[in-house]
């Protein structure tokens, strides 16, 4: 079933990992832009949930007024060309396009959104900049889309941002996560500097905050703490054998393959567990990495899988084969993984139970698991007055983004339990509102 | 099996479709692969006075993705020497003696008109064609549409020509005219055989933003132009109409302007042209358009039963009317075809906007609503809607009315003040104008970060 060979080179790397959606060059765009209907309340624009006003930037493109179109995603959504290109549109602009109605192809908004914004990257030229200084200071803890958009939204205002990041980049897990045939670290880094010429908040790489002295010390130095600290590491199973050599976390995989590209290795028989975006992620890249045979392994029936249709589409279309209603008990091998040994579930009263006796084993040499990332429970802890629900998300005031310490607040991933780039970006925004509400009732 | 061929004021064509003058007849090479490829006729790039033309000549006209839906030049006539053109149609009349050759002339003495029309003849032309429209540089020179709209002189004209013709004469008219019919008239009254129209119209297709000039631009200016293609039939459809209906007028009608494809040259022949000439479409995708042409033209008439062409002229003059004949009682209002509707709303905005306050938008759906007191039956709604035959126009009134405002004028039954039950805007509601403020707040803003409103909203800009 192999259908990519294992990439050695940079270039072969980017070949097989071409892009779903590719930029579009300007007769695209025109042709493409022609097609809006310019609807009415437009049902894309209601679907997007940082509602930029798609009609008007598409309209925008196609009387040339290119500069005009960006302004008008930024002004709505900070990480505008990230979005256009690893949004789920199939299931957001475009699937609320009028033109479904019709079985006409959707206009492929994301395309056109990241044509614009890109011709706007390109172009350096800066399309807004620091509010009127206010004096107060922001702290914000991480580097991700939550992070960045509270940060530029926060400078827009008036405040001094600094930025502290664990990691060596920023964007998050746009660049640690999303799948590379999605976007390209280039692309992705290009935004990030863009954003950060324009509006100059500061982003300490490199600096996790990890103990309370830690944060004591932004408390003290600062006005407000942002928490843009997303999700955590890969969840583990607590399955037999799961800490044998070759057994790994989506989340550690796929960043890896962000950071290295070729040089990461798959196995030759790939077993990815889990039914969710994450898990059809992992299964496409290790194909395309030149994996012999991947088997997604889900302990449901495939319509009860979490990850969208197209996204499964997309694994098949690659070549990974779907294991469904199978529940992993072990991992076999003698110090490296050798299989993984499964029994059949059966749902009965929306309770997954195992069939008794019908164990048998996929031999594999690697196994990824797609359970879901952990949430930053022990890092939230350290936080005073911090409360976190009941699935460890923190909880908020979802009109300003303040958490029960009033002087924190937090959006994106730490704060819904884990959804889209837009989200995170259009919630952070939001907050950035709400820290201004907050610093400017302070005396 | 329908015949296409036709006669054209004694000029024979196997089919209707001539190229018009212009660069698509510049030469004999080009009208010969013309032919050759299926064009019926072709009249000759102008032939004249030494001319010398300028660079650049063409401006066009894009629409959203749809390129040259308008075009101008402001070329002048052939800047070949005559004897090359005369030399080179004599050989193309000898390769196809049964296609139709026509020379476009234009000159300024009675002497020259009279030289050029027996060369012409000589060397084998099966007409001649007067251009009496060119809008650019000519008329400057007292020729083409200085003489097109100057009757008077058009007739002389048309007459010194008569003097020495042996072959059909075609005068084509300019369309820069308030009154298309009175030079048509006077090319009658000159004894032309036909006429042809439209040449092109007056026109500044656009300007560049950057250099402030208009298109085409030379050397950083820019003059006037003549306006063709696509974008020009509507106008074109008009004159060949009022020509046709004229009872003065009576002569067979080359109809040009915006022809593109089989139903363009169609309508130009329901409405009374027995040719047609094309030229942008042939400059825009070259000679092989005719292919589709001459087969759909074919497939049309087969479909209506038609055996020639002289069946289908001037076949929707009748239906042509003056306002006050049309019936003032029938009635459509609009209907919305939910099954097709997809809920773009165009319909909604366009009536709301644009036209009467006819469509309501109702909770729960997409799907517009159409308040039938309020629909004027416009049409605005069904012309704005993407979907096929999605919004109709159905007929309300039973039919047996039919009463005209010329029949009203003659009964003395036309209203005399607004306030009078006769006249029509009485019985249409308007919103009160206040009803209009904050209407669009309604829709999505962008950013749903609207809760926010209080707090100062967008970035401040710098780039402005
Ligand atoms: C495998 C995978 C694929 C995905 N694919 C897509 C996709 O295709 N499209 C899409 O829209 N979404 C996708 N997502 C979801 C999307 O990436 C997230 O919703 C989004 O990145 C959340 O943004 P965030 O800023 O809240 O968190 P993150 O992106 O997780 O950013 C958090 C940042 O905070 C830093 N940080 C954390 N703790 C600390 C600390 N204590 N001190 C300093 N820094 C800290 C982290 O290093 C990180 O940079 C995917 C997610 C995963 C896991
Ligand atoms: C570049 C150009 C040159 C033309 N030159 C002539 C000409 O020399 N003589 C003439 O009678 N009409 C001339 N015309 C007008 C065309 O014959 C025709 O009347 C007009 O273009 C409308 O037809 P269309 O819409 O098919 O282009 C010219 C048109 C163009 C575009
Ligand atoms: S729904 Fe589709 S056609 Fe309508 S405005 Fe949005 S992108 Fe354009
Ligand atoms: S314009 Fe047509 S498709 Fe669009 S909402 Fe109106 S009826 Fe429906
Ligand atoms: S026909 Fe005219 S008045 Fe009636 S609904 Fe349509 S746009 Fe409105």
């Amino acid at each position: 079933m192999a259908e990519y060979s294992p990439p050695t080179t940079e270039q072969e790397f980017q070949v097989n990992f071409a892009q779903l959606k590719p930029r579009m060059n300007r007769t695209e765009a025109m042709l493409e832009s022609s097609r809006c209907l310019f609807c009415f309340d437009a049902p894309c624009i209601q679907a997007c949930p940082s509602g930029i006003d798609i009609p008007q930037f598409i309209r925008q493109i196609n009387t040339g007024n290119v500069t005009g179109a960006a302004r008008t995603i930024y002004e709505a959504n900070y990480f505008g060309n990230a979005c256009g290109k690893v949004c789920p549109t199939e299931v957001l602009c475009e699937g609320a396009c009028v033109y479904n109605l019709q079985d006409v192809k959707p206009i492929e908004i994301g395309r056109l959104q990241s044509f614009a914004t890109r011709a706007q990257m390109d172009s350096g030229e800066a399309l807004f900049g620091p509010g009127t200084p206010t004096g107060r200071r922001v702290a914000v803890i991480g580097a991700g889309p939550a992070g960045i958009s509270c940060a530029c939204e926060l400078r827009a205002l008036g405040h001094e941002v600094d930025v502290f990041e664990a990691k060596a980049q920023p964007s998050g897990l746009t660049v640690y996560g999303v799948a590379p045939y999605k976007i390209t670290n280039e692309e992705t880094l290009a935004e990030m500097a863009y954003l950060q010429g324009q509006f100059g908040y500061t982003v300490h790489y490199n600096a996790p905050i990890a103990s309370r002295a830690d944060v004591q010390k932004l408390e003290a130095d600062y006005d407000a703490v942002f928490l843009g600290i997303g999700l955590g590491s890969t969840s583990t199973l607590g399955l037999p054998g799961e800490d044998r050599v070759g057994c790994v976390g989506a989340v550690e995989f796929i960043e890896q393959l962000r950071q290295q590209h070729h040089a990461v290795a798959v196995g030759r028989r790939v077993v990815v567990l889990g039914g969710g975006n994450t898990a059809m992620d992992a299964a496409s890249e290790s194909a395309r990495m030149g994996a012999e045979h991947v088997t997604l392994a889900y302990r449901r029936s495939k319509s009860d899988m979490g990850a969208y249709d197209f996204e499964y589409d997309l694994a098949k279309g690659v070549g990974v084969e779907g294991l469904f209603n199978v529940a992993p008990v072990e991992i076999t091998g003698n110090g490296k993984v050798e299989g993984v040994r499964f029994v059949r579930t059966a749902t009965t009263g929306g309770q997954v139970q195992p069939v008794p006796g019908s164990e048998f084993v996929v031999p594999c040499d690697m196994v990824i698991k797609a359970t879901g990332q952990s949430k930053q429970t022990v890092f939230l802890g350290l936080i005073e007055g911090l409360q976190l629900d009941a699935k460890g998300r923190i909880i908020l005031d979802s009109r300003t983004g303040q958490t029960t310490n009033p002087r924190y607040f937090a959006a994106g991933d730490a704060g819904n339990g884990g959804a889209e780039v837009v989200n995170a970006a259009t919630e952070a925004k939001v907050t950035a509102r709400g820290i201004h509400e907050y610093l400017m009732s302070l005396k | 099996m329908p015949d296409l061929s036709i006669n054209f004021a004694g000029i024979k064509s196997p089919n209707p479709f001539w190229l018009a003058s212009a660069p698509p007849t510049n030469s004999g090479y080009q009208v010969m692969k013309a032919f050759d490829a299926g064009w019926g006729g072709a009249v000759w790039k102008t032939l004249g006075v030494p001319v010398v033309n300028v660079s650049s000549r063409y401006g066009g006209v894009n629409y959203r993705d749809k390129r040259l839906i308008g075009f101008n030049n402001i070329e002048l006539i052939s800047d070949r020497p005559l004897s090359d053109n005369l030399r080179e149609i004599e050989e193309v009349k000898k390769r196809f003696p049964h296609h139709a050759v026509i020379a476009s002339l234009m000159v300024q003495s009675r002497q020259e008109w009279h030289d050029i029309v027996r060369a012409s003849q000589d060397a084998g032309a099966d007409g001649l064609e007067l251009n009496f429209g060119c809008p650019h540089g000519m008329c400057e020179r007292g020729m083409g549409s200085a003489v097109g709209q100057e009757p008077n002189v058009l007739r002389t004209i048309v007459e010194w020509v008569m003097e020495v013709a042996t072959v059909p004469v075609i005068v084509k008219l300019t369309p820069n005219i308030s009154d298309i019919t009175e030079p048509a008239l006077a090319a009658r009254q000159g004894g032309a055989n036909a006429i042809s129209l439209i040449n092109t119209i007056q026109s500044i297709v656009g300007v560049d933003l950057d250099q402030f000039s208009p298109y085409p631009i030379v050397d950083g200016q820019g003059t006037n132009g003549g306006y063709c293609g696509p974008a020009v039939k509507p106008i074109a459809l008009n004159m060949v109409k009022n020509c046709a209906q004229h009872p003065g007028v009576q002569l067979p009608i080359s109809g040009i302007g915006g022809i593109e494809n089989w139903r363009d040259a169609v309508e130009h022949i329901l409405l009374g042209a027995s040719s047609v000439q094309v030229c942008t479409a042939a400059m825009h995708f070259g000679f092989g358009i005719i292919r589709e042409m001459t087969s759909g033209l074919e497939q049309y008439m087969r479909e209506k039963g038609f055996q020639t062409i002289n069946d289908m002229v001037g076949r929707a003059l009748p239906n042509v009317k003056h306002w006050e004949e049309l019936n003032l009682h029938y009635k459509v209002t609009a209907s919305i075809n939910e099954q097709k509707c997809i809920g773009c709303q165009l319909c909604y905005t366009a009536c709301e906007d644009g036209a009467h306050q006819a469509i309501r938008l109702n909770e729960g759906t997409r799907v517009p609503e159409i308040i039938d007191e309020n629909c004027v039956g416009c049409n605005l709604c069904s012309l704005v809607c993407p979907v096929e035959e999605c919004i109709t126009m159905e007929r309300r009134d039973d039919g047996t009315r039919h009463e005209t405002w010329q029949q009203r004028t003659l009964a003395g039954n036309i209203p005399s003040e607004f306030e009078d039950e006769r006249a029509g805007g009485r019985h249409h509601w308007v919103p009160e104008p206040a009803a209009a403020l904050g209407k669009e707040k309604h829709k999505t803003l962008p950013g749903k970060a609207r809760q926010f409103e209080t707090v100062p909203a967008s970035p401040q800009i710098v780039s402005e």
